[in-house]
């Protein structure tokens, strides 16, 4: 599965609405448009942890890293790569 | 470290709570305090530190064997558990998730050494359930932060010598570890207690306090969404075994009295009544332990879904915790209600689990929206 696709499924099987109520983009911003709750983001770093490797360190915690799917694609891509 | 030596570790710990902790329960909570020596005894055989990795000074038990652990401690007094929620839990494990090498070095290590006691402030006198409404504030002045505010109901407050702080600011909740040394910082105790009084529950003021720039916790604006998260979930998980300990502490005490206690002639176990009382409250307790143990379990592994079984978990404890100890003063009659038992005390101290950590109507909320999405069938079409 691309990664995009992976990421895009993790973010609808933790959604605090209903799916057909819940359409964005993979540049929308999920925070903002309240889709997900505050457990949401724990979980998120937890996911990127155990299923890619990755190790978010403190200096990553920037809301900005993890806001779409298109955001939080491009961190795992840029961790991946370092 | 394998189970063998885990193991061992709780049966030391209940050794000492047996000694050490539980025949002074009633004292600490008169004097309105636990002593300090109880709290360098427990620095000393490094049970402030029992979920820290060795490398931290820890004694490294995994999640399950820390909430064997906390049980154990909070059988025998809540307040004296009420400082391994805050201190370890709260503060140290989220420290250890999310500080960065230098604020572990110099906080953890003198956490877990028992040389500063560490304490979450969240709650303000304003702002309870609803934590992302946090008024005292932040704002950047060259190098440093000034924080101004007041927090309320703080855990171990009056003693502890830094707080992990959760304040709000330009870019959005952000948090700070403040010491109480520093200038502005003002803590008064809270009595009055309908429980936790031995927990050194305290008010604070931060009147223009400087925060140097390294005391910041995660990032300027994250503090909520990963900070109070974890600490929130951690603290959530300590209180779920909290739950086990009063219930498992009561049930020993009402089942001991019923097999003493004789009335119309007979034991009075040997009325179905007081047995339908008590099948449930096993029932009860040995539910709410599989929840715990499963949510420990799934920690250990670091599972995606630990995070809402340790809400379960603490959601139903906390619960039944409170069923009962209500049953436990019922089973005890007259003397349930005098402070010379100690159901008198636990009845009051289960009613504070509903309430910290997320009230049970927000675990509720949190619990619903899984179950919604959980259980959802969709229809065939």
């Amino acid at each position: 599965m691309e990664l995009k696709e992976k990421i895009r499924k993790f973010i609808e099987s933790n959604l605090v609405v209903f799916e057909d109520e819940a359409e964005f983009s993979d540049s929308d911003n999920i925070f903002e448009m309240g889709f997900v709750n505050s457990l949401f983001a724990m979980k998120l770093v937890n996911y990127i942890e155990e299923d890619f490797g990755i190790e978010v360190e403190n200096d990553d915690l920037e809301i900005s890293n993890f806001s779409s799917v298109n955001r939080i694609t491009e961190y795992i891509e840029s961790k991946k790569s370092a | 470290m394998d189970n063998a030596s885990q193991q061992k570790t709780i049966e030391e710990v209940k050794a000492f709570a047996d000694q050490e902790i539980r025949p002074y329960a009633a004292e600490f909570e008169a004097n309105e305090a636990i002593p300090r020596e109880l709290i360098d005894k427990m620095a000393e055989k490094g049970y402030l530190a029992a979920s820290f990795p060795q490398e931290f000074e820890g004694l490294g038990l995994d999640p399950v064997y820390y909430g064997l652990f906390t049980e154990e401690i909070g059988k025998a007094c809540a307040s004296t558990r009420a400082l391994l929620t805050v201190h370890t839990s709260l503060v140290g494990e989220t420290l250890l998730r999310w500080g960065n090498n230098e604020l572990k070095k110099k906080w953890v290590l003198p956490m877990a050494r028992g040389e500063t006691i560490g304490a979450f402030a969240l709650t303000e006198p304003e702002v309870g359930t609803d934590a992302k409404g946090v008024k005292t504030t932040y704002r950047k002045e060259g190098n440093k932060y000034i924080v101004n505010g007041s927090k309320k109901w703080i855990t171990f407050g009056d003693v502890a010598d830094f707080f992990l702080t959760v304040t709000t600011g330009e870019k959005g909740i952000t948090t700070f570890i403040i010491e109480r040394r520093m200038k502005g910082v003002k803590t008064t105790p809270i009595k009055g207690l309908l429980a936790s009084k031995a927990a050194h529950i305290a008010e604070i003021q931060f009147d223009n306090v400087e925060v140097p720039a390294e005391n910041m916790v995660g990032r300027e604006g994250s503090g909520f969404t990963y900070i109070v998260s974890t600490a929130l979930d951690n603290g959530r998980y300590s209180i779920a075994w909290a739950g086990i300990a009063i219930a498992q502490e009561a049930l020993d005490l009402m089942i001991t009295y019923s097999r003493k206690r004789s009335q119309f002639g007979k034991k009075i176990y040997q009325h179905q009544l007081i047995q339908g009382i008590l099948g449930d409250c096993v029932t009860k307790l040995h539910a709410g332990r599989a929840l715990c143990l499963r949510a420990g379990e799934l920690r250990k592994i670091n599972d995606n879904s630990a995070v809402i079984e340790t809400t379960i978990a603490k959601y139903f404890t906390s619960k039944i915790a409170m069923e009962i100890a209500t049953d436990a003063v019922q089973v005890h009659g007259g003397n349930g209600c005098y402070n010379k038992y100690p159901v008198e005390r636990l009845f009051r101290e289960a009613k504070i689990l509903e309430i910290i950590e997320g009230t049970s109507q927000v675990q509720q909320e949190i619990i619903s929206a899984y179950g919604l999405r959980a259980y959802f069938r969709p229809p065939k079409v």
